[in-house]
């Protein structure tokens, strides 16, 4: 069965918005929380170390927040390409 | 009224909410069963899940770890919270499009073949044992603490409690179980973190409290990291581990949340997809409050451990000093015989600390198991949570507060473990592949018998640890890691995966890392010794090499898949479906 065009479109949005979303999940964490980690220590916020506070909180915080963009997001789209329920 | 009525006072009243509950939503059908009907609002479900994944180990263990491991506990910080991203993103929405009631449904529907849903369910059931074994122990160690019981007695009582709530309720029962669990835990948890915060830097917010500035006018971490150098720790802030080895570990505990079979579960019960992203959402909002406060806690226990007892004569330390010495949970030993403590960097014994029946000069247990370094202390990682409001001095409900909470973050994931145990084995074995024609009111029965095993079974693991089994605990995520996260994930994302590859990256990922377990951290009792750490391939942590097996068990798969043919037709029917949600994708569904 041919996939129709609509749900093609769809999902190649979705992915491209996957793949943003979790290029910064990778960022915060892996990237400031643990390979850039010692470099970001040479600054600070408040009392913390910035890489230390990227692994202890900022990267949790993030997370949070991506999840909600993505709500966001694919609630958006899925009314875009009429997938939307209620 | 002193501790111990306040705390037999809450933990009495929260029981009595708990059953009450289960009561009130007893299950009627195997969907209420195994999915609450199906009709669990997303904030409703985000609770459910928050308290499901919060163990004894989030609530009591991690803040105690963190504050021994300092920025090398970020792993659990990073990966516990992280890999609810990759639910959310990668899993959740198409799982409940997808619409069964367990993970080796999916993997034996999207994979066309019975082999494939029974390696889904062994995978299942080694991964939920393991993990369950550590929370019986928990619950125990919790109600011997706190109610002055033994702790078989502790486990059999929270066996009975698990029992009531999971065998009348199934997933209904325990869904709104455990939404209660959560706002007790949850209480539990920030009442001291915010009492403590106040007393060291004045800020009500422990999140914000820890980059604070003590009394002095220094930050309270430039403060942490300058004790710690003076008495021979690494930095707080800096770690010991290996870059690899934190990033390894942080993959493979991310991964794992993500494939841990009792938290994808309960994405199946909400109404529709466009929930099931909400309550992603709304669990790791709700789990991100307790995971920020957590290192807040650390810092703030570690600072008061080391003023108290540092330098300190035993004769004049506080009462909480002696009563967890008494426990066995505090050891010192005056190797120098100047009465005071020295707590330097080093093991103070050989292992856990052994007590003899004797008292020393100043009053201390004699241990016989001393070791040759400066350090004097040996204090287990466990009790800095259940302490931590007796070293502040804190009222008396406030630590009575904790045992509740404790025993809530325990009780609610041994309930969600034991629900999953037993629907692979009604659902997964029997219904689908022993005896297909059973009855929906026979499948219950077969349903509730088998938690009833389960439950007996778990029970027995927490009163007999066998010896790997805390040592398993935190490997589990590294077996779901290296199972099903890939297979699923690759079931919705990758169009020609099939039967053949799927099967082989499972069964090669999961043996690979039973393999490095028992190699590197178990050992087979009687027949092999774990291999020291410097035997480490690459030099990954066997709690890391889930990140290994995952990438092995991805790479066969595709290469595998490529080598044999696509999958049916049907079956890419059904991936183009789930990854629509839901409504218009049944329009061409056939």
């Amino acid at each position: 069965m041919p996939i129709p065009e609509n749900a093609r479109k769809y999902w190649r949005e979705n992915i491209k918005y996957l793949t943003i979303l979790l290029i910064i999940w990778f960022a915060v964490s892996f990237g400031c929380g643990i390979l850039f980690k010692d470099f970001l220590n040479r600054y600070s916020l408040g009392g913390f170390k910035l890489g230390f506070w990227f692994a202890q909180q900022g990267s949790i915080y993030v997370f949070v927040i991506l999840i909600f963009v993505y709500i966001r997001l694919m609630n958006k789209l899925d009314k875009k390409y009429g997938y939307n329920e209620k | 009224m002193d501790v111990q009525i306040w705390t037999w006072l809450l933990v009495g009243v929260s029981f009595a909410l708990y059953f009450g509950i289960a009561i009130w939503a007893r299950a009627g059908s195997t969907k209420e069963f195994y999915v609450a009907g199906g009709g669990v609002s997303p904030l409703a479900n985000g609770m459910a899940t928050a308290a499901d994944w919060m163990s004894a180990a989030s609530f009591i263990s991690m803040a105690g770890i963190i504050s021994f491991a300092g920025y090398d506990g970020s792993v659990f910080l990073m990966g516990w919270t992280g890999g609810y991203v990759l639910l959310a993103l990668l899993l959740a929405p198409y799982l409940r499009k997808f619409g069964k009631f367990t993970v080796p449904d999916f993997i034996g529907d999207r994979y066309y073949s019975n082999t494939a849903r029974t390696v889904a369910v062994i995978c299942a059931l080694i991964v939920s044992f393991t993990y369950v074994a550590g929370q019986m122990r928990g619950v125990g160690i919790v109600f011997s603490q706190f109610l002055q019981v033994e702790i078989t007695t502790g486990v059999i009582i929270g066996m009975a409690v698990v029992l009531v709530f999971a065998f009348l309720g199934g997933m209904k029962g325990i869904t709104y179980t455990q939404v209660a669990q959560y706002c007790v835990l949850i209480f539990a948890f920030m009442v001291p973190a915010i009492f403590i915060s106040i007393q060291m830097t004045g800020n009500i917010i422990p999140q914000i409290g820890m980059g604070g500035r003590v009394e002095d006018g220094t930050y309270l971490l430039q403060k942490l990291d300058n004790l710690h150098t003076q008495l021979g720790f690494k930095e707080y802030t800096e770690g010991t581990k290996s870059t690899w080895d934190v990033f390894a570990i942080t993959l493979a505990l991310m991964a794992g949340t993500a494939g841990l079979p009792h938290v994808i579960v309960r994405f199946f019960t909400v109404p529709n997809v466009k929930d099931a992203r909400k309550s992603a959402g709304w669990a790791l909002l709700l789990i991100a409050i307790l995971y920020t406060t957590a290192p807040a806690v650390s810092v703030f226990a570690r600072t008061n451990l080391i003023e108290t007892v540092s330098n300190q004569e035993y004769s004049s330390l506080p009462e909480w000093f002696k009563n967890w010495e008494n426990m066995g949970l505090i050891a010192w030993s005056d190797k120098n015989e100047d009465g005071k403590i020295q707590y330097v960097n080093g093991e103070a014994t050989t292992g856990k600390p052994e007590f003899t029946d004797a008292r020393g000069a100043n009053g201390e247990r004699i241990i016989s198991n001393a070791s040759s370094e400066t350090n004097e202390l040996y204090v287990d990682r466990d009790i800095m949570v259940l302490a931590n409001p007796e070293i502040a001095q804190l009222p008396a409900w406030v630590i009575a507060l904790v045992a509740a909470g404790g025993l809530a973050a325990a009780l609610s994931t041994a309930a969600g473990l034991l629900l999953v145990i037993s629907t692979s084995v009604s659902h997964d074995l029997i219904k689908k592949q022993l005896k297909p024609d059973i009855s929906d009111n026979g499948e219950l029965l077969a349903a509730r018998i088998s938690i009833f095993v389960a439950v007996v079974v778990a029970g027995l693991f927490g009163i007999y640890p066998p010896g790997f089994v805390a040592a398993v605990v935190a490997l589990a995520f590294g077996l779901a890691a290296a199972s099903f996260f890939p297979a699923i994930v690759l079931g919705i994302f990758d169009k020609r995966m099939n039967r053949q590859g799927a099967i082989s990256g499972m069964i090669v990922g999961i043996i690979l890392m039973l393999f490095y377990m028992i190699r590197f951290k178990t050992g087979l009792i009687g027949v092999l010794d774990p291999l020291p750490p410097s035997e480490w391939w690459f030099g990954t942590s066997p709690e890391g090499f889930g990140t290994v097996a995952m990438t092995v068990n991805v790479v066969i798969s595709v290469i595998v898949s490529r080598l044999t043919p696509a999958p049916p037709e049907d079956v890419q029917d059904i991936v183009e479906n789930i990854r629509i949600p839901s409504g218009a994708g049944e329009a061409h569904d056939h």
